[in-house]
């Protein structure tokens, strides 16, 4: 037998909503920050340099951190359901887990709107925040650690009651972004626990920088595509369904998965290209790594398009083109579909411009780098989240969605306006325009030319936040709607029915003893180096 | 198991275009030596005051015997020193950056010059500057030199926005 068509979602409902309404809940609050920072640095209002960089902090720590992590859980729960065709064991744990996040990001976000941690999303040591924002962040991080258990040994435990048969796509999808989670935060993990943490409290008066950020880089790569999986599911499992049409290929599916928990791990360094600790080298060789990453992308456009194509010339497309007018672009599923993989082109065509070694220097930390991560983020990632909300919502509350009318109209304002946000950026990160400063007092003349396009990136950031407030508007109106008859989540199937895959590609034994080997070569000599070159550590500087 | 010969086609252009790509970084990097600033190279930020190199009077530039420009800032809460520095385009140049406290970063607009500034380490930076590039830029001179602004492009604590000075480029 081939993959399941699907399954029911109660034994998750309450625990998926809880985890997705406080990811899109916390993300629509971080959008209004996102364009107080548009109006601080277009000079449309003036606060001041603290009200911008805490502002930056926190938009930064919930869409990067709460808004992803979130909802991946409360997604994953929903795929493992269904996929699996049974109820998830364990809920306990899974609670467990969701209360530790939910504390540790209240924390958190409480130190940061204080002022005791200015210190950005990605740390910045020896500046120092108040030791509550590094134990916050820590419980976010440890509690999402019940989703991947979990994960894990569902997948395993339905291995074991069905040998031979392949385990479904979706469920595959999500255990490789299990998997690569728990490998993604052994980084950022040591970082917190052994350097921040003491640091904060004052146990250790001064920190090794050099290898806080070198750990630091481990998480920084992998951490895009454990956000990326779950949208390359939503991709692979939902989109052709929603668009009347049949997957092109699960086996793909399944190489494209592998590649990205593999390749993504042992590459990170390219976060610190031009970094002073690291030696030319290694940088290289994880230059070449990040090149590679670009495949399993190139694979999941090729195979969503195939896909779509099949979709539309069943609804009756002719033609080189024709098929494309024919797709249901009403349904919110398909329209995000379809805008994820546009938006991906230009958002990965930036990353690798910013994946080429000596390019790098001429966009790093300018506004470029912003265009790129927002477009990545902002665009397939997080559209792809909007599209998967619109597919569950009705099968966990049981009431059609309020208005597909308005889930489309949410989803294209989205888009534009994203692309008008990040166009111009591009553009002045061309110019040299440095990201993250409150405002710029140098040259004017130079800095009249980078700002001539602030009303523009402003009415774009206006945009999606009109398309955030639709969101919540919908999904919120959706709990008390006209109720659903069919509470059944049904994933696409395959072109051609998979009996059997490999057991290569349906399990990641030899994959995690590979990364073993890979990230060996990769990380011990840039991480081990510390240890016998002399380091002099820095003081710590700032809120605690 | 079956892939559509479609696919094994575009796996195999996939492959080809990444492997394109990546050669061409590892060939630039090595034919036109262009290397990131990676010389790893460790210094004590809390006592550069009393380092020979970073000595207030050693900052700023010199040229070198063998004729290489070579210019010493020190990179501090929120201040760049020297504040202005000159140096000659199409010269080669080593600039040799270090941080007093935290993580700072360096950028000089239409160049090449983008270094992090990590305390712990020396930040050492070889280019050429062009002065076509840097005039685009730049505000020009009376005396025909163009000055570009040099800003830290690293978040270092809530002035971060002021730290920067200035750059006069004068021509080959």
């Amino acid at each position: 037998m081939s993959t399941p068509a699907g399954g029911n979602l109660g034994s998750v409902r309450r625990l998926a909503l809880a985890h997705m309404w406080v990811a899109f809940a916390l993300f629509a609050v971080a959008c209004v920050l996102g364009v107080y920072q548009l109006l601080e640095r277009g000079h449309f209002v003036r606060t001041s340099a603290a009200a911008y960089y805490g502002s930056t902090t926190l938009h930064g720590v919930v869409q990067a951190f709460v808004l992803t992590t979130f909802f991946i859980v409360g997604f994953g729960y929903c795929v493992t359901a269904a996929s699996l065709g049974r109820p998830i064991r364990r809920t306990g744990l899974a609670w467990l887990g969701f209360w530790t996040m939910l504390v540790g990001s209240v924390v958190a976000a409480l130190s940061i709107a204080a002022g005791k941690a200015t210190v950005l999303y990605t740390f910045y040591p020896p500046i120092v925040a108040h030791w509550t924002f590094y134990a916050g962040a820590a419980l976010l991080l440890v509690g999402s650690l019940a989703w991947t258990w979990i994960t894990i040994a569902e997948t395993v435990s339905w291995k074991t009651e069905n040998p031979g048969r392949p385990v479904p796509l979706a469920q595959f999808g999500m255990t490789a972004a299990a998997v690569l989670w728990a490998w993604t935060l052994v980084g950022v993990v040591v970082e917190v626990v052994f350097q921040l943490l003491p640091l904060s409290l004052g146990l250790t008066p001064a920190i090794d920088v050099g290898l806080a950020r070198t750990l630091f880089s481990w998480t920084l790569h992998p951490i895009v595509y454990f956000w990326l999986i779950p949208a390359y599911v939503a991709l692979y499992a939902l989109v052709p369904k929603s668009a009347g049409g049949y997957l092109f290929s699960d086996e793909v599916g399944r190489i494209a998965f592998v590649m990205l928990l593999v390749f993504s791990l042992p590459i990170g360094l390219h976060h610190i290209f031009v970094d002073p600790e690291q030696a030319a080298g290694w940088k290289l060789m994880h230059a070449l790594g990040t090149f590679l990453v670009a495949v399993p992308t190139l694979l999941t456009g090729f195979t969503i398009t195939a896909s779509l194509e099949t979709a539309g010339r069943l609804r009756g497309g002719k033609g080189l083109f024709g098929w494309i007018g024919r797709l249901p672009w009403s349904e919110p599923v398909t329209l995000g579909g379809i805008l994820a993989v546009i938006v991906l082109l230009p958002g990965g065509f930036g990353g690798l411009v910013n994946a080429s070694y000596a390019m790098n220097v001429m966009v790093h930390n300018t506004a470029w780098i912003t265009a790129h991560f927002h477009l990545i983020l902002g665009g397939t990632v997080v559209t792809m989240y909007f599209a998967s909300a619109y597919a569950l919502w009705p099968k966990l509350t049981g009431h059609r969605l309020h208005s597909k009318g308005m889930a489309t109209a949410q989803i294209w304002l989205w888009v534009v306006g994203l692309l008008v946000l990040t166009v111009p950026w591009h553009y002045q990160g061309l110019l040299g325009m440095p990201r993250r400063v409150a405002y710029m007092p140098y040259d004017p003349a130079l800095v009249a030319r980078w700002e001539r396009w602030n009303a523009l990136i402003l009415a774009g950031g206006v945009l999606m936040v009109l398309s955030a407030v639709l969101l919540v508007v919908n999904l919120l109106l959706t709990h008390g709607g006209a109720s659903e008859e069919d509470r059944e989540l049904v994933f696409a199937d395959a072109l051609e029915p998979v009996v059997r895959v490999p057991a290569l590609l349906n399990g990641f034994t030899v994959w995690n003893w590979l990364l073993v080997a890979l990230m060996a070569l990769s990380w011990a000599y840039p991480i081990g180096q510390f240890f016998f070159i002399g380091v002099h550590k820095a003081l710590a500087w700032g809120f605690r | 198991m079956s892939v559509h010969p479609l696919e094994r086609r575009w796996m195999a252009i996939s492959v080809l275009l990444v492997a394109v790509m990546g050669g061409l970084v590892v060939y630039t990097a090595y034919a036109s030596r262009l290397h990131p600033p990676s010389n790893v190279e460790t210094i004590d930020s809390t006592r550069l005051h009393l380092t020979a190199e970073f000595a207030e009077d050693h900052l700023g530039v010199e040229r070198a015997k063998d004729g290489t420009v070579v210019a010493r800032l020190v990179m501090a809460r929120y201040m760049v020193h020297p504040q202005e520095i000159t140096l000659p385009a199409g010269t080669p140049i080593v600039l040799r950056v270090a941080s007093a406290d935290v993580l700072h970063g360096l950028h000089v607009v239409g160049t090449n010059i983008g270094t992090q500034v990590v305390p712990g380490y020396v930040a050492e930076v070889h280019t050429t500057i062009r002065f076509d590039s840097v005039a685009k830029y730049g505000t020009a001179n009376p005396d025909g030199s163009v000055t570009v602004p040099l800003f830290c492009n690293e978040y270092c604590g809530l002035g971060h926005q002021s730290m920067w000075g200035r750059v006069r480029v004068t021509r080959p």
